[in-house]
This record gives structure tokens, C-alpha cells and sequence, in this order.
């Protein structure tokens, strides 16, 4: 979606239809908005996500008129709306619990904002006979909303907030009160409306299936902050911090250091970091001292060379059959000390040295009897869970470090001919390009 | 059950007062006549409908009659008017305090109605409270004259009615969801305009209420017209009571009771018509 024509955020010459200009909104001690910038452009489906009490319903009220910024400006089609009331502002709201009055009709709830900005009762009717058409409500025009259902009811809602044809429709939770399938359809609907009517739609959700599926851009939100604002598949597949990654969609983060890797393909590092020498105790002074006066009778003479531990062959090998064809670039991530290090070949090599993250999207890491050819990244491990989605199957995979990984099969077969199941020992690996290295 | 409940508390009583109405007054105990000592048959003959010939002869009851509805329907709309932007506020108040506003509206209740009517005669009256202070003011030169005037009344009925007005209001509003009235703000209504299109509306259920509750009890009040009001006041409980205890004549006086639980009947039929409504519109 990012490629088709409609990209205003990436075109200079757009002018945005809401500007949030260094917005901070506190109440009391409490920061609920804390220095925020952000532009949203017209005919955008913008998405604010986050979890309860990040902040998104307080930019939605500043949005509507319910609250001011404590400081800051946000405008609204280049005008700083600060101190505008809500009835005088081009903006229209679809309330959490829909709002509707329960005192009048469908017909009249729809009519109701149409009704305060004019007197013309023939373009009233045409203006709700319209929106129930749009909304597929002309049956129940004449119900009162406690004797419709709640899908209804959040087609009702809707039709009223969008009756005045706002520049900017707010959508708080909308589907909220929805069950599952019910909310799929609807999910498209309200994509189909936005679409057919133009306008501006900022929705406010937690549920980041329903913004990635709606939205043509998502705000991810944090304790008053934007973490990341981007395209569904840009939050997805590039997050900018573990927050934004661990947020959206479910994943494994590994905590490691990075070092760069050579150009060239030669043996890794780790194999540098057997000590050239072999290793063995050190004593210190009061030691020698011990042996040569105590034991050295018994004993005989300490050894000046030490004693050689055995090499951890199985890795070793490991490391120079996976060392042999992997393209050149991206960094290392030393995570853990008897494990080789994880490759991230499109991560920057300016990281080295620091402490990073590597974030994997279970899909996009294989699970395996036997260990893959010609894999960037392998791994040993044992299934520990297995959740079974019906068309997917999570495994949550132990590696020897005791750190859990996650790798999802598609359910090509049935689950009776599954070929992995519990306490099996498995290969996981993905490709030098799959996880998201995020700096911590 | 609950028929048992009205045969026992309601039909029966009736009965025996509308049979009273249909006697006669005599010197005796009880101080009519016929009686069941008389035999059922003489007792049912005696009876007729005298009494009530004799109310629409005498103009003192037709005119005691409208001017207790008078009187009860203005101080159910005074009313109306004190208690509703007190409920509003009760209803707006933050949650911590609204037990306790709740609280000090019931708390009244705990001293005894004919105490709580008395302390307005110590108010209102001459030297009392009210003048002192308007004339420590110096709003007034001379003491007002309150205390025995229909002023006084409303002040009373208004006084002591004023919880039954105030509960079904609050308890309306406060089961009112405040995004309707940011819905209504949001597509164009002011403050005011959202006030009348959408809170007043949605408590018109608990207004019903409230005003029924104070409109029925005034309309047969004793208490606060015989102490607050004055010779002029006239109100049909006050003259029921004269008709009882003072003439002791009491088939005319039950028959003034039978005629005012037949006006009562309409607005309780309304009340419970209005309370079913609401019941079947919860759920």
C-alpha cells in the first residue's frame, strides 16, 4: 500500500490537514501527552495505537474540543484550533459507547447535528435518507437504539458523526464492543466508507490487527509519546525500538552485543575467542607459593603450561560449515557464550560494540527436524509449547541457553501427521536478513 | 400477595369509609347511623348519597377542592424548580461526595415532620429568624408578614417535599451517560442547547416521578396549612380534619375523603403508568 500513489507524508508539498506542534497536555501530575509533533494528512486513515492509558484518547478529546493542550498548538487546515468549542469545530466524533441518544429514533439521531446548522427539513431527509443508505440502516430508521443490535448501533453512530460531512471523522474504539467476526467485516466497511466519502478518518484503537488493517499509516503511542509513526508494513517489518517491535505483532527478542563483521568470509570471531593459548587455572601468588612449598614434594613440580579444556567441537564445526557461505557485511550479535553468534547481514556496522536487539518474527523463522542447508542462523533446541492457531502453529522452542524462541509453520498437513511435536529437539533458523537489529 | 396487601390496606378501609359517606349523622357511638346492628338489609337500604349532594351544595368544598389543587400544583412546580439544579448538581458533583449529598438531602427525615413545620413558624413568623435578620439588613423597616399566609404554605410544602423531588431526578441523571452530551456538543449543540435536547429529555422520566410524588401528598396536606397558613388558606385536608373533629359529621366528612382519593386516582394511575413505561424502557 505504501507504493500505490497515495503517500502525502512523503511528498514536501503537502500541507497536512492536523499539525500537532510540540503538544503537552498534563492533568495535574500527570503527563498525558508529553512534547508531541505529528502531522496527519487529508484523506488519511491514521491510526493511533497503543495501550490503555498511553495517551490516545487525550489526543482524540484535544482533537474533538474536549480538552486544550496545556501547551503547544495543534491546527486544524493551517489554524491554530486551541479555545475552539466542539460545536464550532469541522470535526465530528464516534464515541466509544457510540453515544446515541436513546430518547430519539435512528432517523432523528442521524438528523440531530444536521438539524443545529440548518433549518431546511428537505435536505435533512436527503442528507440521513443518504447516510442510511451508506450505513444500510433505511430498515431501521424508525427503531429507537435500544431496539436495534450493537452492530447496528455502531452503524448508527457512525452515520451521525459523518451526517455533517466533517474534514475529520475521530473514531474512539469504534469496534470495541464488537465480537470478532463481526468486527472483521466491519473492519472493511469503515475502509470502504472512508474511501467512498474522503474524508479524514483518525481512529484510536489498542487492537493493533484492527490498525494495521485499517489505517494507511499507524502511531504507535507510549506513556504520552509517539514511538514510531509509519505504514502497517514499515511498523511491522522495520520497527524503530524493541517497544514498537514487541507492541506490533508477536516476537523474540535476543539481547546481545554487536561486532562487525569483516568484509571478507573468514572464520568467525568467536573462534578468536578461544584464547590462542590453552586455558587453565591461574594461580595467584599465595597459590604457587602453596604448591611449591606443600605439594611439590608430593606432587612434583607445578606445571607452568595449563591444563587444555576440550574444544566445544560440535560448535566449531558448526561455525566453519555456516562461516563458508554466507555473504559478507551486517554485524555479529554475541548473545550468550556457548552458542554462536546470530548474523544480521543488514544491520549497520556502526553498531559494533554496542548493546543491541534482535527482533524476529516467529513466521520468518523455519523449525526443523534436522539442521537446514545453507541456513544464515541455526539453533538447537527443544519444543516446549506448541500453540496451534488452526491455519498456523506457534512453537515455542527452549535453545540450550534456556532462551525461548518462536517460529510459526503454516499447517500444510494435519495436525495428526505434524512431524514436530512436544520435547522434540529442533533446528530453528532464519536468514541473514530476517530479524530487525534495534540498538537498546 | 401484593392483592392481599391492597384488600387489606386500601379496599377494605375504603369500603368502610364510602359506606360511612353513604349514612347518616347521628348522636351516637359511632356517630352514625345505619349500622350492621341494624341488620344488613336495614343497614343497606339507609344508605344514599345525601352527603354528596350536600358537597355540591355548599361552595366551601368545591372551593377548598381547587384550592388545595391549586396550591398543590404550584408547589409541586416550585418544587420542581429548587430541586432540579440541585439534583443536576448532586449528579455533577464528584464521585467521592455524592454519598454524602445524598445523605444530607435524607437527613431531615431523621426529626419529625411536625418538629421540622413548627421550626418554620420560629422562622417565619413576625420576630421570627427572618425578620430579624432582613431587618438587621436593613432590607425592610417593618416585619414582613408570612407566617398564616398562603406564602407560608408553599414554603412548607416546598420545604418538607423537596427529598421526593430531588431522589427520582438524581437518580435519573446520575444513570445518564455523559458522552451523550459531548455527542451533543460534538455535532453542534452549545452547552445550553445540549442541556435541553439531551439531559432534560432522558430525566423526563424522574421529573414524572418527582412531581407526582410531591403533587399527591400536597394535594391532602393538613399539617402545613392548619400551622403555616392562615384563615385564608383554604385546603381540603384541613377541612376534612374540621369535619371529623370539629363537627364530628363524619359521613360528610368521609364522603370530602371518598371525592378527594377519586381526584387522587388520575394522578396515580399517571405515576404508575409512567413508572411501567420507564421499567419496560430499561430493559
Amino acid at each position: 500500500m505504501a507504493e500505490t500513489a497515495f503517500a502525502p507524508w512523503d511528498d514536501p508539498e503537502q500541507k497536512p490537514l492536523i499539525r500537532f506542534r510540540n503538544v503537552t497536555k498534563r492533568f495535574g501530575d500527570f503527563t498525558a501527552i508529553d512534547d508531541l509533533t505529528l502531522d496527519i494528512f487529508e484523506r488519511e486513515f491514521f491510526a493511533l495505537l497503543g495501550p490503555s492509558g498511553c495517551g490516545k484518547t487525550t489526543m482524540m478529546r484535544m482533537l474533538a474540543g474536549f480538552e486544550n493542550p496545556t501547551s503547544g498548538a495543534i491546527e486544524l487546515a493551517g489554524q491554530d484550533i486551541a479555545g475552539v468549542p466542539p460545536n464550532k469545530r469541522a470535526v465530528n466524533m464516534m464515541f466509544q459507547s457510540y453515544a446515541l441518544f436513546p430518547h430519539l429514533s435512528i432517523w432523528d439521531n442521524i438528523a440531530f447535528g444536521l438539524r443545529r446548522e440548518s433549518s431546511d427539513k428537505a435536505a435533512i431527509a436527503n442528507r440521513v435518507e443518504e447516510m442510511l443508505k451508506l450505513t444500510r440502516l433505511e430498515k431501521f430508521a424508525r427503531r429507537k437504539p435500544h431496539q436495534i443490535s450493537g452492530g447496528q448501533r455502531q452503524r448508527v453512530a457512525l452515520a451521525r458523526s459523518l451526517a455533517k460531512a466533517p474534514k475529520l471523522l475521530l473514531l474512539d474504539e469504534p469496534l470495541g464492543a464488537l465480537d470478532a467476526k463481526l468486527r472483521e467485516t466491519t473492519q472493511f466497511e469503515l475502509m470502504d466508507i472512508q474511501e467512498k466519502t474522503g474524508t479524514t478518518f483518525v481512529i484510536v484503537t489498542h487492537d493493533q490487527e484492527e490498525a494495521m488493517t485499517v489505517a494507511s499509516r499507524v502511531a504507535v503511542m507510549d506513556e504520552g509519546r509517539v514511538m514510531q509513526v509509519a505504514t502497517p508494513q514499515r511498523i511491522y517489518e522495520a520497527p524503530n525500538s524493541t517497544y514498537v517491535a514487541d507492541f506490533i505483532g508477536d516476537v523474540t527478542l535476543i539481547e546481545g552485543t554487536a561486532r562487525a563483521r569483516a568484509q571478507a568470509p573468514e572464520a568467525p570471531d568467536t573462534a578468536a575467542q578461544q584464547p590462542s593459548a590453552p586455558r587453565g587455572p591461574s594461580p595467584n601468588a599465595l597459590g604457587i607459593w602453596l604448591h611449591d612449598k606443600v605439594l611439590a614434594p608430593v606432587i612434583g613440580a607445578r606445571a607452568d603450561i595449563q591444563r587444555q579444556l576440550p574444544p566445544p567441537d560440535q560448535s566449531d564445526t558448526k561455525l566453519s560449515a555456516l562461516s563458508k557461505d554466507i555473504p559478507e557485511g551486517g554485524i555479529d550479535i554475541v548473545w550468550t557464550d556457548d552458542q554462536p553468534p546470530l548474523i544480521a547481514l543488514d544491520a549497520d556496522a556502526a553498531l559494533d560494540g554496542t548493546q543491541v536487539t534482535l527482533a524476529l518474527r516467529p513466521e520468518k523463522v523455519g523449525i526443523t527436524k534436522t539442521r537446514p542447508e545453507g541456513a544464515v542462523n541455526a539453533l538447537k533446541g527443544t519444543v516446549i509449547d506448541i500453540a496451534y492457531l488452526g491455519n498456523l502453529s506457534t512453537y515455542h522452542v527452549e535453545l540450550a541457553g534456556g532462551v525461548m524462541i518462536k517460529a510459526q509453520t503454516a499447517n500444510t498437513r494435519r495436525v495428526a501427521r505434524r512431524e514436530i511435536t512436544w520435547e522434540d529437539e529442533v533446528w530453528v533458523s532464519w536468514s541473514g536478513t530476517a530479524g530487525v537489529v534495534l540498538s537498546t | 400477595m401484593p392483592y392481599v396487601w391492597l384488600l387489606a390496606l386500601f379496599l377494605i378501609p375504603f369500603a368502610v369509609v364510602f359506606k360511612i359517606s353513604l349514612s347518616d349523622i347521628a348522636l351516637a357511638i359511632p356517630p352514625y347511623t345505619p349500622t350492621a346492628k341494624d341488620g344488613i338489609w336495614n343497614m343497606l337500604t339507609g344508605l344514599d348519597f345525601e352527603n354528596f349532594v350536600f358537597l355540591t351544595e355548599d361552595d366551601l368544598y368545591w372551593k377548598a377542592y381547587l384550592s388545595s389543587l391549586q396550591i398543590a400544583f404550584f408547589s409541586t412546580f416550585l418544587t420542581l424548580c429548587v430541586g432540579y439544579p440541585m439534583a443536576y448538581a448532586m449528579a455533577r458533583a464528584p464521585e467521592q461526595w455524592r454519598p454524602t449529598l445524598l445523605m444530607l438531602v435524607i437527613l431531615p427525615f431523621w426529626t419529625s415532620f411536625l418538629i421540622r413545620v413548627y421550626a418554620w413558624v420560629g422562622i417565619l413568623s413576625g420576630e421570627g429568624f427572618l425578620n430579624q435578620f432582613l431587618l438587621w439588613l436593613g432590607v425592610i423597616s417593618t416585619p414582613l408578614t408570612i407566617l398564616n399566609t398562603n406564602t407560608a404554605v408553599y414554603i412548607g410544602i416546598v420545604y418538607t417535599y423537596l427529598p421526593f423531588m430531588i431522589l427520582p431526578i438524581y437518580s435519573a441523571l446520575d444513570r445518564m451517560d455523559g458522552s451523550l452530551i459531548e455527542a451533543a456538543e460534538d455535532l453542534g449543540c452549545s452547552r445550553l442547547k445540549a442541556f435541553w435536547l439531551v439531559t432534560v429529555p432522558l430525566s423526563k422520566n424522574g421529573i414524572i416521578a418527582g412531581c407526582f410524588l410531591v403533587f399527591i401528598p400536597a394535594l391532602g396536606e393538613f399539617v402545613i396549612p392548619s400551622l403555616l397558613g392562615g384563615s385564608g388558606t383554604l385546603m381540603i385536608g384541613k377541612v376534612l380534619f374540621e369535619e371529623f373533629f370539629s363537627n364530628r359529621d363524619w359521613p360528610v366528612a368521609s364522603a370530602v375523603a371518598v371525592i378527594l382519593l377519586l381526584i387522587l386516582i388520575v394522578p396515580i394511575v399517571l405515576f404508575q403508568r409512567n413508572e411501567q413505561r420507564q421499567a419496560e424502557a430499561e430493559k
